[in-house]
């Protein structure tokens, strides 16, 4: 099992460590991202990437940054599952792609950019997934009200005399 | 026979005996995007049988359908190829619009599920249910077939009439004022104000 105080001594102390029903949770300033995860890839043995995903904290209570980006890794000889979260702001939520080191970020980081406006800086085919291209918001965003600005209803109507 | 006519033969109507032949041999498209397919093909499978009204025969291109079947929820990104597919069938061509995410979006009522495809292209038929039993489906299908040799014509002129829009329209008032009210708190002005307020939980922490 990988310590906090292995991860603190390479990466300081700005690391903490929680965790709900069996889940363990690091939490780590956007800077020093890339640099834990890929140390835990090489150095500990988190060769998969099993999901990454985001949650908005807008009025969340006792929230203090706006989005949380979570990494959920396995480490698949051990069976260890580690979940490293970060925090992103507005106005500009950047964070680096990495593609680098697991390849199934590839749709993952463009899901989250989708439905959270997350920018992966140096993903190689960085574009909307779910989405149409032509779509202007972010809709898992919790300012984006549930049924949209009206995006739906936005067509031509087909009558049977002109079809 | 006052006219002497041979015993094999009938007199009738252009128009009847086009609708008699369309109303027997409608071959669907099936449009399934959802659980409704699922009973959509249980409604074609051997113990519902649809080949028994003539209506059997599913074909994958449009261009040989002339009634199409949407079966299941049509979100933002599936509806112009709902209108293209529309558009490709030949004339005289119907719809039936199966189940409640295809009449009125159903339980989405979110901002990417179309809420009603008869908003955007026309429908003959609804069936209601959630997904609606092979049973309902087979008397849409006969329902469709009275309606074809009640009002066809041979040159489909019966169309040309039903030149307005016959769903709700895309923008109701009420629609129209959600979009207005979501669009003040894009631009901030409403979430400053509670801000000011300090009726924003939290949000000068989270920005």
């Amino acid at each position: 099992m990988v310590e906090l105080s292995v991860l603190q001594q390479k990466f300081g102390a700005e690391l903490t460590e929680s965790s709900f029903r069996d889940n363990r949770r690091v939490d780590v300033p956007a800077a020093k991202l890339f640099d834990l995860l890929s140390s835990l890839k090489s150095d500990h043995g988190f060769d998969m990437l099993i999901d990454l995903t985001a949650v908005d904290y807008l009025e969340y209570e006792g929230a203090t940054d706006r989005f949380g980006v979570l990494y959920m890794l396995l480490n698949v000889t051990s069976g260890e599952r580690l979940i490293v979260r970060t925090a992103v702001n507005m106005p500009d939520p950047k964070l680096p792609t990495v593609y680098s080191l697991w390849r199934s970020c590839d749709w993952l980081e463009r899901e989250v950019f989708d439905m959270f406006g997350i920018i992966f800086e140096g993903h190689p085919d960085f574009r909307r997934i779910l989405m149409p291209e032509e779509f202007t918001s972010f809709p898992l965003r919790k300012d984006y009200p549930l049924k949209g600005r009206g995006e739906r209803h936005n067509f031509p109507v087909i009558t049977r005399a002109g079809s | 026979m006052a006219v002497g006519l041979p015993e094999n033969l009938f007199l009738t109507k252009l128009d009847a005996a086009a609708n008699w032949a369309r109303s027997n041999s409608m071959w669907p498209m099936p449009f399934a995007t959802a659980c409704c397919g699922i009973e959509l093909m249980a409604t074609a499978a051997s113990r519902h049988d649809l080949a028994r009204f003539g209506a059997e025969v599913m074909r994958f291109s449009p261009r040989q359908c002339d009634l199409l079947i949407v079966a299941g929820r049509v979100v933002m990104k599936m509806l112009p190829v709902l209108q293209r597919i529309w558009l490709q069938m030949p004339e005289p061509k119907w719809c039936i619009s199966m189940g409640a995410c295809a009449c009125s979006g159903g339980v989405f009522d979110t901002y990417a599920v179309v809420q009603g495809v008869d908003r955007f292209i026309p429908v003959d038929m609804y069936v209601p249910g959630c997904p609606p039993r092979p049973e309902q489906l087979i008397a849409a299908v006969m329902e469709m077939q009275a309606k074809v040799r009640r009002t066809g014509t041979i040159m489909g002129t019966e169309f040309m009439a039903r030149d307005t829009p016959m769903g709700p329209e895309p923008f109701e008032s009420e629609e129209r004022y959600r979009i207005q009210d979501a669009n003040l708190v894009q631009l901030g002005g409403f979430s400053a104000a509670m801000t000011q307020a300090g009726l924003n939980r939290g949000a000068g922490k989270n920005g």
